[in-house]
């Protein structure tokens, strides 16, 4: 706290000068020998003991510092021969066509060089994207010059010919790499600032290698296997390669071998250089490892999804954590997470010894790291770290407790964590949880926050992570806790609320039928732990009973007044004034239902506009998460006096109502046959910019689908409210319309690619049909439903067709990943200022005013900062009437 | 409102010809047309130069609304003075909300009181109540400074995207016409590509044309790109004469509304060809098109057969098919024609003078920039995410669009999202990096010796510091320590 923080403020980008590689380095590395004999490592060769420490317990040959301690040490290696530095050969390349190959200055007369170098350095700063078009523009003015606008000279073509090697077309002819160094060298440094380079920290001939930078032996550390082998790091691998090139070279060159020999080693090193830096070059032999693997090299190791910037820098491995399969819990609260003993006697909190806490902190260190809840360390005044597994007198250690003393206790009900599962694709995807410590080995959470994670139980695994300061516990407490992600940002609207049986559930209570006796209501008052008094009842001879909307009332505030229709408001059910027989308009008046049921509507997460959403909203998210919590609990203790359940014959359709229904689908195809007939006599009239078998085919789709929607709406019209699949498909708890008919009457056209089924045999598809048959049932028409049964044939089709969804999601959710991975780089810099304006951090202006009224959608009730509707029925419901 | 003002003038003449009534029960009965009695009032009374136009308009509207079928002088005079007392009550409550409260907003709060209040009347108490909860929502609904609305942004379009379906293809009302929907749609648009798979276009016609069945299909002939090819029955090459001969076909040429005088004209038009177009005396559907001395040798007359098939007899460059649909006009009443096109032209489409240029548009949105400019870009962008996401049943606020197509073209021009556009040009070499093509970014930010100051979300990340937004955009702080020891705090 006291240490003053330390600020990066920036990072500077430039490229190593041999000086500096000499400077920086410990040792010259001289041989190719990495061990002796003995296994030692060798002086001078690539594991010498002063590039920095691999065991723990050795103390490092240049600092003195243990592993932990020490960064490790650069080394370097001279070269016998400069070599091209593959990294920068598009740069190398402009810049020898851009500069006079006998004066090496920019081929640009030198007026305009002053002016280009004022106006770049001008625009650098504010439109670096216009200054990288401006070093655009003037590096191809410059390589178009045929003559020096200095010495006159004359130009000759440059070429580069993958992946290193420059040729001169008509001058000098291939150009070696000291030649180009030399060239480069003489590039005046007023010049390179207008080709875009920055020479205080890039000059070009430092582009071309002649000292090679060893890198610490803590960037390749080797590793010893079972059998005692040592096995090198891909880089060591590399190293030794060329270093052993450069030794035959450096003979080479001693011994005044022929030029063609020299040149070959020298190729040779610039290979090995080469792919020392990156082995996927294009045109290059990828180097391998004996077992045929390439090598790891430079490149490799930073790009991509698990190189060095996504896999270790933009994401990281964590302490703190856990990770185990989900079930559900309707006994916990919204906010809470069950965790299992196991996982809390393992993650720690740091607490920080108090004279307010030290009695139940002595208690945890007493309790030891096997007994929850206990402690696992204890870190005293001068930082010394106990483990309380090895700590033989943990008494004496408590009672030596006093402030200053930091204790990692067990996770207890009550703390903070961080509850996550993947993929993370909003930031609902994190919430903080509290904790409950529960037996068994899953984490619990409540079902109404299984939208946000997308989570269900199949065997859906998630993290947890411990916040580990005041300030993270804060921030995760303030605003990430469940209760303050109720409504969402994507949409004005609660994206958690009641699912499924909970939907059902306050169907059922709420129905008109719902009367309760003295100890249904007790019962239920008592699950929500109620201690109000119980209301008036609503019947009072021959027993009192009450109503299942009085119960539900309890919940909601005295003042509240609310006007809405519920789901089950459509078709025949609809209801549009307070006298309806259907009951299906939803009135609270004075916090109380007059009418109406609770369904998906009014209480549904993902439901805008809701009674839900108004409460949270007015009443606060606290509030909200206290309501959840006590009507779910209620809605779920009511099924179980009731019960809900389905039956076989739930969805066995009437038998009169079957056979309209099969009727229906004869009807259909026929329809289809006379439609077969016409196009076989050339009859159809075809659909402008459709062939002929492309519009029987839509003709035919269209019929078939009409006949599946009409047969399932007779039979569904023979559905009652006393149905219980029917009334989870109308409230809204779980399936629909189109699911009742499948299940049946007539599962329906099974498609792929939007397509009737045609693949398979030649004309058919499969040989249980003719040549060339068209009919409804041969392309893939299932008329039979799930309660009938299927025939084989009709399993084929259905499999085809179910197949397709399977691939589509394998295939949506990587593409849509990509998309989204894009939009968050493309956005994630832009925020709100504090004039309301979105900006950049570099303070560019995205918008005047954040979505043109500087509203957060999160706060407005569907997009709509003030409601007013809402308003008015909120302070004169009481008193409406429709 | 101009209409509305000119019908109570001529009204207003009629009215004052008649006599004085002299009578309560002449009054009764005199015929009063209740629109220009209220506008009168409405004048007499001074009412606009008192209430703003919302609460003018809604008193009007409401008597009307009334006493619109049993003209009533004393009763709508009577109304009219209570309601416009009634107004006048609810201006005044509300007076104090509109120094806060955007107007856009008060006004509809104005509207919805004045029904209210003329259906369940309202108090004094319950309109400073109303009035209280309209400026309460309005400032809790703003946002709140160093949000990151970049990544909510992102975040609310990438989340519903994962639940949209692969299907690329889906009839937008006519089955003739395949649409790019669902998510290759909403890549396309974001990747800002620079044609759309499928370019649809969607063109209004003016007044006099738009409820003609007649005149619709003749600006739907004009149109349609009609090449040679569509209107030939057969072409073949006549070695001998070094001519091709195309033998055109009676029923496409009628179809498309064109004489045989129309295609040779046409071929005539292309330079190459110019005065080498004769119609057979014989037969006046075969045209002879002799072979220019650059395509005479043997090898190059399929090639010249295929290049005089392609040639443009009329219609519009890049629109493909023309179809006609009926709609219905709610501003109208009434049905009219529109054409949907499969191509997209916009600048040729909108020289036509039968296209009304205010409703017409197509989907590619880079046409739209070059033809509108950047903002009509910005706004094509915004309804083309929009429609995307709420044609797959998926609710998406408007502001995030807003956020997304204002930064891919607050720059000037149409950017993508992605390594060409907006992350390729990033300011920060580390963002940069660590997005895609991470050895080149290194390679290329030190040879220019960039600098990196750190800014952004990603770079922080890397480095392992806070990003500034949100709870770590506040740059001041205090250190309780040294305000213990009454020192200065920095």
């Amino acid at each position: 706290m006291s240490k003053p923080e330390k600020v990066v403020k920036g990072v500077k980008f430039g490229v190593l000068s041999p000086e500096m590689i000499r400077r920086m380095s410990v040792t010259a590395i001289v041989t190719p020998e990495v061990y002796d004999e003995n296994g030692i490592p060798i002086e001078g060769g690539v594991m010498d003991p002063r590039l920095g420490v691999i065991e723990p317990g050795q103390r490092c040959a240049t600092c003195g510092n243990t592993l932990a301690q020490c960064p490790g040490h650069f080394g370097h290696l001279e070269l016998a021969k400069p070599v091209i530095h593959i990294g920068y050969v598009k740069h190398i390349y402009m810049l020898l066509k851009a500069t006079c190959r006998s004066c090496n200055r920019v081929k640009i007369p030198e007026e305009d060089v002053v002016k280009y170098r004022d106006l770049y350095r001008r625009l650098r700063e504010r439109w670096p994207q216009l200054a990288s078009s401006m070093v655009e523009f003037i590096r191809q003015r410059a390589s178009k010059a045929l003559e020096c606008p200095h010495c006159k000279a004359r130009q000759f073509r440059v070429r580069l010919e993958k992946p290193a090697t420059f040729i001169e077309e008509g001058g000098r002819g291939k150009l070696y790499p000291d030649v180009i160094k030399q060239w480069l060298s003489n590039i005046p440094s007023s010049d390179l600032e207008v080709l875009g380079l920055d020479p205080e920290v890039a000059r070009p001939e430092w582009m071309i290698i002649n000292v090679l930078p060893i890198p610490p032996i803590a960037v390749r550390p080797s590793i010893v296997l079972e059998t005692g082998m040592r096995a090198e790091d891909d880089l060591t691998h590399k190293l030794v390669d060329i270093i052993r090139a450069n030794e035959k070279l450096k003979e080479a060159l001693n011994s005044g071998a022929p030029e063609i020999i020299v040149e070959d080693l020298w190729e040779l090193l610039q290979y090995h250089v080469m792919t020392f830096i990156d082995n996927e070059l294009p045109g290059v032999p990828v180097a391998k490892r004996r077992s045929g693997m390439p090598l790891k090299t430079l490149a490799q190791r930073l790009k991509g999804k698990e190189g060095r910037f996504r896999g270790n820098l933009s994401g990281k491995r964590v302490d703190f954590s856990a990770r185990t399969v989900i079930s559900p819990d309707p006994n916990l609260d919204v906010n809470e997470v069950g965790v299992p003993y196991e996982v809390a006697m393992t993650l720690t909190v740091p607490e920080h010894v108090t004279p307010w806490n030290i009695d139940r902190m002595r208690e945890y260190v007493l309790n030891g790291p096997y007994k929850w809840p206990g402690a696992n360390y204890v870190v005293d005044p001068s930082g010394r770290r106990l483990d309380l597994r090895y700590v033989k007198d943990r008494k004496a250690l408590a009672e030596g407790l006093k402030p200053g003393y930091v204790v990692e206790r067990h996770l207890v009900n009550g703390d903070v964590v961080l509850f996550n599962r993947q993929p993370s694709l909003h930031r609902m995807s994190i919430m903080a949880h509290r904790v409950r410590v529960l037996p068994g080995k899953t984490f619990r959470l409540h079902l109404a926050v299984c939208p946000p994670y997308n989570a269900d139980f199949d065997g859906d695994e998630m993290n947890l992570h411990v916040p580990q300061t005041v300030e993270a516990r804060a921030e995760a407490e303030e605003l990430l806790l469940v209760e303050k992600q109720i409504l969402s940002p994507r949409y004005g609207g609660p994206i958690i609320g009641g699912i499924q049986d909970y939907i059902s559930g306050g169907y059922l209570l709420t129905l008109k039928t719902t009367i309760l006796t003295k100890d249904q209501v007790s019962d239920l008052l008592a699950t929500i732990d109620y201690s109000g008094e119980i209301p008036e009842p609503a019947i009072l001879s021959p027993v009192e009973a009450w109503t299942g909307k009085q119960v539900f009332s309890l919940l909601l505030p005295e003042d509240f007044n609310f006007i809405g229709e519920t789901k089950l408001s459509s078709g025949s059910l609809k209801c549009t004034s307070e006298e309806c027989f259907w009951d299906t308009l939803l009135i609270v008046k004075k916090g109380k239902i007059l009418a109406g049921t609770v369904d998906k509507t009014v209480i549904g997460s993902q439901q805008p506009k809701s009674l839900m959403h108004y409460l949270i909203m007015e009443k606060g998210v606290k509030f909200g998460a206290e309501f959840m919590n006590k009507a779910f609990k209620l809605f779920l203790r009511y099924i179980e006096m009731v019960g809900l359940t389905m039956t076989l014959d739930d969805i066995g359709p009437k038998r009169s109502a079957l056979e309209s229904a099969v009727k229906v689908i004869k009807n259909s195809y026929s329809e289809v046959d006379k439609l077969i007939e016409m196009y076989r006599a050339g009859q159809l009239e075809p659909v402008p910019g459709r062939t002929l078998s492309e519009t029987l085919e839509i003709r035919i789709l269209d019929v078939l689908a009409r006949a599946r929607d009409e047969s399932g709406a007779t039979v569904v019209e023979y559905m009652s409210l006393a149905n219980p699949v029917y009334v989870m498909a109308r409230t809204g708890a779980r399936g629909s319309g189109l699911n009742i008919t499948q299940m049946s009457v007539v599962l329906g056209q099974q498609s792929v690619r939007g397509e009737r089924i045609w693949r398979g045999y030649r004309g058919r598809v499969l040989p249980h049909y003719r040549h060339g048959d068209l009919s409804p049932e041969a392309r893939g028409f299932v008329a039979s439903s799930f309660y009938k049964g299927l025939s084989p044939l009709e399993v084929f089709f259905h499999a085809a067709g179910g197949r397709e969804g399977l691939v589509d999601t394998a295939v949506r959710t990587s593409q849509s990943g990509y998309m989204q991975r894009r939009l968050i780089n493309a956005l994630q810099d832009l925020y709100v200022e504090y004039d309301m304006s979105v900006r950049s951090p570099y303070g560019e202006l995205v918008q005047f005013r954040y979505g043109e009224d500087s509203v957060d959608p999160r706060k407005t009730a569907f997009g709509k900062a003030v409601d007013i509707d809402r308003i008015i029925v909120k302070n004169m419901g009481w008193r409406m009437s429709l | 409102m101009s209409e509305k003002s000119e019908k109570s003038s001529t009204s207003g003449k009629r009215h004052s010809r008649r006599k004085k009534p002299s009578s309560v029960e002449e009054v009764r009965r005199a015929v009063v047309e209740p629109g220009e009695l209220v506008d009168r009032l409405i004048e007499e009374q001074g009412l606009r130069q008192r209430l703003p136009p919302v609460l003018v308009s809604s008193v009007r509207s409401l008597i009307l609304k009334k006493y619109g079928a049993r003209p009533d002088e004393l009763e709508i005079r009577r109304e009219f003075e209570i309601l416009a007392k009634v107004a006048q009550r609810i201006h005044a409550a509300m007076e104090p909300a509109q120094k806060i409260v955007p107007k856009a907003i008060v006004d509809e709060v104005l509207f919805k009181l004045m029904d209210t209040a003329y259906r369940y009347s309202l108090t004094d108490e319950e309109i400073a109540r109303i009035r209280e909860d309209v400026v309460q929502s309005y400032l809790r609904a703003l946002v709140e400074p160093g949000e990151p609305v970049g990544t909510v942004a992102a975040q609310s379009i990438g989340e519903p995207s994962t639940q949209m379906t692969l299907r690329t293809f889906h009839f937008a009302g006519v089955r003739e016409l395949n649409v790019t929907l669902g998510l290759p749609r909403l890549i396309e648009l974001v990747d800002a590509k620079q044609k759309p798979e499928t370019p649809i276009m969607e063109i209004y016609l003016t007044e006099e044309h738009k409820h003609d069945l007649k005149a619709a299909l003749e600006v739907a002939r004009r149109l349609e790109h009609t090449s040679l090819e569509a209107v030939t029955a057969s072409a073949e090459v006549d070695l001998i004469t070094e001519s091709v001969i195309v033998r055109l076909d009676k029923d496409m040429l009628e179809d498309k509304g064109l004489t045989v005088e129309d295609v040779v004209n046409a071929l005539s038009r292309e330079r190459s060809l110019a005065g080498r177009v004769r119609v057979d005396e014989s037969d006046p559907l075969v045209l002879a098109v002799e072979v220019p001395k650059a395509y005479s040798h043997i090898t190059k007359i399929l090639r010249f057969r295929e290049l005089i098939l392609k040639t443009r007899i009329k219609g519009v460059r890049g629109i493909r098919k023309v179809i006609l649909q009926r709609r219905y006009d709610p501003s109208a009443g009434k049905h009219e024609y529109v054409l949907l096109t499969e191509g997209s032209n916009l600048a040729e489409v909108l020289a036509l003078p039968q296209v009304d240029h205010r409703r017409t548009r197509t989907n590619d949105v880079h046409e739209i920039e070059r033809v509108l400019g950047i903002e009509a870009a910005r706004q094509a962008l915004i309804n083309e995410i929009m429609n995307t996401l709420r044609e797959q049943g998926l609710e998406v606020d408007v502001r995030h669009v807003m956020l997304v197509a204002d930064l891919m073209t607050w720059s000037g021009i149409v950017r993508q999202i992605g390594r060409h556009g907006i992350v390729g040009e990033k300011r920060s070499v580390l963002a940069r990096a660590a997005f895609e093509i991470t050895a080149k970014q290194l390679f290329d930010a030190s040879a220019s010796g960039e600098f990196d100051s750190l800014r952004g979300v990603t770079e922080n990340l890397v480095i392992g510091q806070l990003m500034p937004f949100g709870t770590s955009m506040v740059e001041l702080k205090t250190s309780p320590q040294q305000l213990a020891r009454g020192g200065d705090a920095k």
